[in-house]
């Protein structure tokens, strides 16, 4: 019923997905834990996806309003959040300065 | 359909460039560029989107797309990095919010438009809406919190695990609902029930949770709207979508386990606990009345640190509060350039973000070289002549490693008290977060400068020209 072919697959690829994601960040060392934070973050946007397939129809609805809606949010959280990660990276650097 | 294989196959590219790009990550030499590769990768999912053939909605959704860019750019540059916490936590609540418009509004499609409401999508478009609520509320608390415009103490209300427990299972019974009877007389109401009783409890959850330990909270969030983009894939049978939900809730789970083994107390204490509430009759207060720290001038820590051959200097909350990090950074070069070993000391929970002390003094400019984690520098404080604590409180404490009744007994510390000799700059010997006294300050070896910490160390500054 709820477990049908449709709901498996994806799924898999949830599961999967998620033991690809834990093998990837854990890796990310301390220091970078704050860019780290805002840039799944700004990748968790990819809710945009979502609101540009409701927002789809070519009407103007209750629905596609959701859409735009979600659309609008889920772009300052991935245009913001890219955009600040970039910021904070920027800043770190090597000591490049000659030993005394 | 050849469409279909195509936007498939460039869905899967995309999920394969947040993975690279994460992997960027790992380290500061390459973080950049990974942070641009997974925003090419979330670039080709929304412009692949548009190509489907549904979605032929351009005025409206560029319209979206034009104002969500600008006021993404605009806080993007314009906030403090201090700020950063709460920007992570309202980006969240926004992706969060997204989410759980997308469940609503493919609620109304399926109940108006399709003649058959399947039960597996009811059961994602349930869990979408819970998560997308709560993650929405919640943020917006956090952000809250952090921001000050909210108390930090803990908001406990009677009866409150009571309350939040009762709520979340007539949450759970009105989704249950919605599954078992999605076509029912009675499906909108249990949707917009349990839309609007999620909304609320977000707000429950974190209002009793104190301002310290919002670092959690967010990155807990954070998860959570990975989670409720992956429910948003799930209902519209879109991997992309399944896939970054995946990586971004694992990724925040992993930061918030890091983070509570960090601060050592369970996660079920942290969100339920209520820890650092005005205790009744706690330890917390002023100075004890027979103990008596040592009080310096700038005068005498500049001599002190002039004369050291190492210096450790240990930056917490108070130091991004007082906006110290360029005053820390310059001490610190000044030092250096008097032939002196400069180190960083970061604890994993130091500022109010994980990492987020790192990106302060990237920011002032200190090569990240120097900056050194917990388990780096522990070994390093028996051999440092001085070490200066700025803004840092419990997560010097020794009582940490001693004290098998103190409320931060078996938290990982940075053994301050090991060094030859100590400075401490703070404005008063108030407790921190954890509302106790730390013993570091009353030591022999420690003195304290009572002072802010910008002021102190910019006096500090001035004090050693003339040595």
């Amino acid at each position: 019923m709820v477990l049908s072919q449709e709901f498996l697959f994806p799924l898999y690829v949830f599961v999967l997905a998620l033991f690809a994601g834990y093998d990837v960040i854990v890796k990310v060392p301390p220091i970078l834990h704050t860019p780290l934070m805002s840039g799944a973050n700004a990748i968790s946007g990819i809710a945009i996806i979502g609101g540009m397939l409701v927002a789809g129809p070519n009407e103007v609805s209750v629905i596609t309003i959701l859409g735009v809606l979600a659309i609008a949010l889920a772009t300052v959280n991935v245009v913001g959040g890219f955009l600040v990660t970039d910021r904070m990276l920027q800043m770190f650097r090597r000591d490049t300065s000659p030993r005394r | 359909m050849s469409q279909d294989v195509v936007i498939q196959v460039a869905y899967l590219v995309a999920a394969a460039l947040f993975i690279l790009g994460l992997k960027g990550l790992s380290s500061p030499a390459t973080a950049r560029r990974g942070n641009t590769t997974a925003a090419l990768g979330m670039l080709l999912a929304v412009v692949v989107t548009l190509w489907y053939r549904g979605v032929v909605n351009y005025a409206m959704i560029f319209a979206g797309i034009a104002i969500g860019s600008a006021a993404g750019a605009v806080l993007a540059y314009k906030i403090r990095m201090t700020a950063m916490p709460q920007m992570v936590g309202l980006l969240n609540g926004l992706g969060g919010a997204a989410s759980a418009f997308v469940a609503a509004a493919e609620f109304l499609r399926l109940s108006t438009q399709q003649p058959v409401f399947p039960r597996g999508e009811a059961l994602s478009i349930g869990l979408g809406a819970l998560i997308g609520c709560v993650t929405l509320t919640g943020s917006v608390i956090a952000f809250g919190k952090l921001q000050e415009l909210v108390s930090g103490r803990p908001i406990l209300f009677p009866f409150r695990n009571v309350v939040n427990g009762g709520l979340f299972l007539a949450i759970i019974g009105m989704a249950v609902y919605l599954v078992v009877s999605p076509e029912g007389a009675y499906a909108p109401a249990a949707f917009w029930g349990l839309f609007a009783a999620s909304l609320l409890l977000g707000i429950l959850l974190v209002i009793p949770i104190g301002g310290a330990d919002m670092p959690v909270v967010i990155s807990l969030l954070n998860s959570y709207s990975g989670l409720a983009a992956s429910m948003a894939g799930f209902i519209l049978n879109n991997t992309v979508l399944i896939v970054s939900g995946a990586l971004v809730g694992a990724a925040g789970l992993i930061l918030t386990q890091i983070m509570s083994k960090a601060m050592n107390r369970s996660l079920t204490n942290i969100v339920f606990g209520g820890f650092g509430a005005v205790q009744g009759g706690g330890t917390g207060g002023g100075p004890q009345g027979d103990k008596a720290a040592r009080a310096g001038t700038a005068a005498d820590a500049a001599t002190m640190l002039a004369y050291a051959r190492s210096v450790i200097f240990v930056p917490g909350y108070g130091l991004a509060v007082a906006q110290a990090q360029h005053a820390a950074a310059e001490l610190a070069s000044n030092l250096e350039k008097r032939g002196v070993d400069v180190k960083f000391a970061i604890h994993p929970v130091a500022g109010r973000m994980p990492g987020h002390m790192n990106v302060l003094l990237a920011e002032a400019n200190v090569p990240y070289d120097k900056l050194y984690d917990l388990d780096q520098v522990n070994r390093e404080f028996e051999h440092t002549d001085v070490a200066v604590v700025v803004g840092a409180n419990d997560v010097t404490n020794p009582d940490a490693r001693n004290v098998s009744n103190s409320p931060i007994y078996g938290m990982p510390i940075l053994d301050v008290d090991k060094a030859r000799s100590t400075i401490v700059i703070k404005r008063s010997l108030a407790p921190g977060f954890a509302g106790i006294d730390n013993p570091l300050f009353y030591a022999e070896k420690t003195m304290m400068v009572f002072m802010d910490a910008k002021k102190g160390l910019a006096d500090i500054i001035t004090e050693m020209k003339g040595l």
